[in-house]
């Protein structure tokens, strides 16, 4: 590591080295966490209908996990100067506001449409008859229940 | 400045670089701040339609095929796969990574190929699953799939869908594009001249950014 460095002067401190140890243990939280994901969505939410809600914010918590793992051990950030992990982390944070002002716009547009428009919301809400068969079962609805 | 500042380093005094990188990954690591902001947008403009919709469709429903299995209906298999492959290449990305910490060659072209593998893998798995898609009648403009209540779904979910994953793809594609490029230039002994593997950091921070994108596009389409 010391030599990697050698010309330039200000890497003087050098950065410390990947641990392959490190790297299989990320790996390793990385599956553990999807599969967890992955069970969830498959078998558990499906029968769940009026928790989803409760899913997705549990899935929103499980994708930071992954994000703060992946960039802070793959991407290394977590050993940068904390100047460098400061200019990029912080302006992130923006994403709260974005994130939060948007759903509650699409949200609000539903709601203000929906009393505006119960023709539309009408609608919307008619079954599709399943007349238009294809031959794939992907329109089938064996998980509805 | 010349004197040594152990204890309390002044960063910001001039004399050393207050960010101790070097100018490429700096700017690398501005150009992912800035590219996670186009990601942003466009999973947070996903994120509105579908809150402004009273209906979409069921990604259970939707994304239940796998190749060579016929009309089996096994919910989210495939991308779990896909998944695997992206992580699994990320880790051997960082692998090459280290070796090039420690100017290990045969190393960094070994990591560097499997990484290369990897995200061929991810684009191909990409290409059956968009083909499927569309000999099912899903496209942009197009949308064969009914809300999670039955009724008809607009062509929103597809629009979004193939536009998004769409532009991961091609990060994907790029990153792939650039490892190869790495790939010989370490091969010819560039950074083994340059006396050292940076080149190999900033292009591993591009992959890992897109492995981190995908986590996300994950959670958005295939989970909610």
């Amino acid at each position: 590591m010391e030599n990697v460095h050698m010309e330039a002067s200000h890497h003087a401190h050098g950065e410390p080295s990947f641990s392959t140890k490190t790297i299989w243990r990320t790996f390793w939280i990385l599956l553990i966490i999807t599969c967890i994901e992955l069970t969830i969505g498959m078998f558990i939410a499906p029968h769940f209908h009026s928790l989803k809600l409760m899913f997705n914010i549990l899935y929103i918590f499980l994708t930071l996990i992954k994000a703060f793992y992946i960039v802070a051990e793959f991407m290394h950030l977590r050993h940068e100067l904390k100047n460098l992990l400061m200019t990029i982390v912080v302006p992130l944070f923006l994403f709260v506001w974005f994130v939060a002002a948007f759903l509650w716009d699409g949200n609000s547009y539903k709601n203000l449409r929906n009393d505006y428009d119960p023709y539309k919301k009408e609608q919307s809400h008619i079954k599709v008859e399943k007349q238009e068969s294809h031959e794939e079962p992907a329109v089938k609805h064996g998980e509805k229940e | 400045m010349a004197t040594a500042l152990p204890v309390q380093q002044k960063w910001w005094s001039g004399g050393r670089s207050p960010f101790n990188v070097e100018y490429g990954k700096l700017m690398m690591w501005y150009f992912l701040m800035s590219d996670a902001f186009t990601f942003g947008a466009f999973l947070i403009s996903y994120g509105t339609i579908r809150f402004s919709s009273n209906g979409w469709p069921d990604p259970n429903v939707v994304f239940s095929s796998f190749p060579l299995m016929g009309h089996a209906h096994l919910p989210l298999v495939f991308v779990s796969l896909m998944t695997f492959i992206l992580i699994m290449s990320s880790v051997t990305m960082v692998l090459a990574v280290a070796s090039g910490h420690n100017n290990d060659r045969a190393g960094v072209m070994k990591w560097m190929i499997w990484t290369i593998i990897g995200g061929l893998a991810f684009l191909s798995c990409q290409a059956w699953e968009w083909t499927h898609l569309y000999t099912e009648g899903a496209w942009w403009g197009s949308n064969p799939f009914v809300n999670f209540d039955g009724s008809k779904a607009s062509t929103n979910f597809t629009n979004f869908f193939f536009t998004i994953t769409g532009f991961h793809g091609f990060h994907v594609f790029s990153g792939v594009i650039i490892n190869i490029i790495m790939l010989i230039m370490t091969y010819k002994g560039v950074f083994d001249k340059r006396g050292h593997y940076n080149m190999i950091e900033k292009a591993g921070l591009y992959w890992h950014f897109v492995d981190l994108v995908w986590v996300f596009v994950f959670t958005c389409f295939y989970l909610f």
